[in-house]
């Protein structure tokens, strides 16, 4: 595989970055970056807009909450049975889902995500509206102490590269290109042959697993899963990375997913610590009304335009 | 950057020479972080305002104990567990705080307390309603000392049982918070000879009351309780009006904050039966202190804001006995030293983290009683801090 210099750079960068900056919220950041990524797949690859994709991330965390404090497994095990739980919530979901299109797609996955959300809501294991709180983070393969904020970042790391990895192959193989056939013209790709929904329907199941694969790790990272990871407003909050990031590129969801979650941190601790959604809205809307490619996608045009 | 360096040394020299007591203060610094919720559905009952109340009390010692410098900081939980888990992680591991205040919303504060009795930092709870802290959750760590919802329970529901209201109705918030409420009322009532006649549990956020409201009229109930809290109180409520329900029966309010009392309308609230840790206008001593608050933060003191406030008094005092900020030391202190001011009456620290003190049943005043808007409750009567909290679990004794 040829890696790019933008790449290694930024390669290194995520392997210095724990001695600069405070390693759990660069372990947070990388989780939502794999969460937006898993939607961009999604919105930018298959132009499908889901509104429910909080479901997945919820799911993912629940379930690896729950094992890591009853089950005594191992974290890695936790995190893999957490994926393959939300991956076959999208299978169901993702079946359902793709039989519609455009608004109707994002209100389908909306209301099945609010289906699932009620169910944890009531649940008793989830503990409710208090959330399912002291996860323990365990030793991975049995010997690596987790609860150590660096080992921990760095295992978010190894799992945030395999699931960018895995999303730049899907993108890049053949499967990925009738997807992106879809999305420029969807009448074409079937007249060619293609099955489109059953192309979607697996791309919806990648995208609900790696969802739940960020939000299984998540819930290591903060020992904590609750509600707002299965919230509708969570599903909002991953487009607004998407678009501020710049949908339907590589980057995009992790700059957007840095941008969000370090304004997060950084407005909820100063002056402005009122007006943090204010301010989020007002640069939403900036965002959609001037730079509709996102940050990443404006700089790849200035980028070009300077070639040029 | 050299010149720089100097001084700082420098300035940490002469601060080391000039205050030997310093040396027992970690950082030679006491750092109290308040997280709240600065902007969403809670932030009238301890958000800005409990930074005000921490703020106040720092002054009141002179800014200074053990000559060491308090620093308050403050941060937005959003309501959301893991922004708050967050923020308090952050403070804990890189911010030298010594001690968490505000702590409002249980779920938030259920994720930090854990991340502070992992740390051994102190947890100054003012605001949360669930009795977790001190009971399936207790932590050495955990101090609890407004409210909680056995308070609110007791409170309210013993002296009704006690004058014949034998019959209750709940119209519950269909969440944790409201579970909990309805089941520790539940046993109140039973234990206290009264029975439930039924119980309907109304998604959080209902607009639409009037179909609890009916079922609530059918059921033959003396009382109707109210489960739930802040707008759903206010709602409810309405709809009871609107449904004649209060002319029928008396209806009592299980967790109700002066600021949501304010907020009715007199003519429909008037009358209402609730519990609550403070009151600004119950004595000369409370008076005092709200009119300061009320001077810089423009709105009256929630119970939240006293409570935040004379917990602090209390953790320097604490500090200055001890000699140091360790939390072990401060912790015992706190135990050992009465909390005693305008807010803590009758008041104890008890070994599992939840401070004791009396308690107030409260009415709310009809329209026709007021004499302005800040004249909201009748104090009916003062509940002894033992009758109103739970007694302590062996497990949470740590002494």
């Amino acid at each position: 595989m040829k890696v790019s210099k933008l790449t290694l750079i930024l390669l290194v960068a995520a392997l210095v970055a724990p001695f600069v900056v405070y390693p759990v919220l660069l372990a947070k950041i990388l989780c939502f970056a794999l969460f937006a990524a898993a939607f961009n797949l999604l919105l930018g690859y298959v132009g499908l807009l889901s509104f429910g994709h909080a479901a997945f991330l919820g799911t993912g965390g629940y379930i690896t909450g729950w094992l890591m404090m009853n089950a005594g497994i191992t974290p890695e095990l936790a995190i893999l049975l957490g994926t393959g739980a939300a991956g076959l919530l999208g299978a169901v979901y993702g079946k359902l889902a793709v039989k519609r299109e455009g608004i109707y797609f994002a209100m389908v996955t909306l209301a099945l995500a609010q289906l699932i959300f009620f169910v944890y809501l009531q649940a008793p294991f989830t503990g409710g509206e208090d959330g399912m709180q002291g996860i323990p983070r365990g030793e991975l393969f049995g010997f690596i102490d987790l609860s150590d904020n660096l080992n921990m970042y760095y295992f978010v790391l190894a799992i945030f590269l395999f699931g960018y990895w895995l999303i730049h192959r899907t993108i890049h193989s053949p499967f990925g290109q009738v997807l992106k056939a879809i999305r420029e013209n969807e009448p074409r790709a079937v007249s060619l042959g293609y099955n489109v929904s059953d192309y979607k329907w697996v791309a919806f199941m990648i995208s609900a697993a790696l969802a739940g694969l960020a939000g299984s790790t998540k819930s290591l990272v903060f020992q904590l899963t609750s509600l707002t990871d299965a919230h509708w407003h969570m599903s909002g909050e991953v487009v607004l990375m998407t678009l501020v990031g710049g949908v339907g590129t590589v980057f995009g969801p992790l700059v957007g997913a840095g941008t969000i979650v370090t304004m997060q941190n950084y407005l909820s601790g100063g002056e402005l610590g009122n007006y943090v959604h204010i301010i989020m809205g007002a640069i939403f809307v900036i965002c959609v009304l001037a730079f509709r490619g996102g940050l990443v996608g404006e700089f790849q045009k200035l980028l070009k335009r300077n070639a040029g | 950057m050299k010149a720089l360096t100097n001084t700082v040394a420098a300035v940490a020299l002469a601060a080391t020479a000039a205050s030997p007591a310093l040396a027992n203060i970690s950082d030679d610094k006491i750092k109290i972080g308040v997280l709240a919720d600065m902007g969403g559905v809670y932030s009238d009952l301890c958000g800005p305002g409990c930074v005000t109340a921490l703020e106040m009390a720092a002054e009141d010692v002179g800014g200074k104990v053990l000559g060491a410098p308090i620093e308050i900081i403050s941060a937005d939980d959003q309501l959301k567990a893991d922004v708050g888990s967050a923020i308090v992680r952050k403070w804990v591991e890189n911010e030298q705080v010594d001690a968490v205040g505000g702590l409002v919303s249980s779920a938030v504060v259920g994720a930090a307390t854990k991340v502070l009795t992992d740390a051994k930092k102190i947890a100054m709870i003012s605001t949360a309603a669930s009795n977790a802290f001190t009971t399936s959750a207790c932590s050495p760590y955990n101090v609890h000392w407004t409210y909680n919802v056995t308070a609110m329970a007791n409170g309210t529901v013993k002296p009704m049982v006690a004058a014949g209201k034998k019959k209750w109705f709940f119209i519950t918030a269909d969440y944790a918070f409201g579970h909990a409420l309805e089941s520790v009322a539940t046993e109140v009532i039973e234990a206290n000879g009264g029975e439930v006649v039924g119980v309907v549990r109304a998604p959080l956020a209902t607009t639409d009351f009037s179909s609890y409201v009916l079922q609530a009229q059918a059921s033959g109930a003396d009382v109707v309780a109210l489960a739930n809290a802040g707008a759903d109180t206010v709602n409810s409520l309405k709809a009871a009006t609107e449904f004649g329900l209060t002319e029928m029966v008396d209806v009592a309010g299980l967790l109700v904050f002066t600021p949501a009392a304010q907020a009715m309308d007199p003519d429909t609230a008037g009358g209402m039966r609730l519990t609550t840790g403070f009151y600004w206008d119950y004595d000369d001593q409370t008076r005092q202190w709200s009119e300061r608050f009320l001077e810089r933060t423009g709105t009256l003191p929630a119970m939240g804001h006293a409570g935040a406030y004379s917990m602090a008094m209390h953790y320097f005092r604490a500090i200055e006995a001890a000699g140091t900020d360790d939390s072990d030391a401060v912790m015992a202190k706190m135990r050992e030293l009465k909390p005693e001011d305008f807010f803590a009456r009758n008041a104890y620290l008890r070994a599992d983290g939840r401070m004791v003190h009396d308690m107030y049943y409260a009415e709310i005043k009809p329209a026709a009683e007021r004499s302005g808007d800040n004249d909201i409750f009748r104090i009916l009567s003062v509940i002894p801090g033992d009758e109103a909290f739970a007694p302590m679990l062996p497990e949470c004794n740590f002494n």
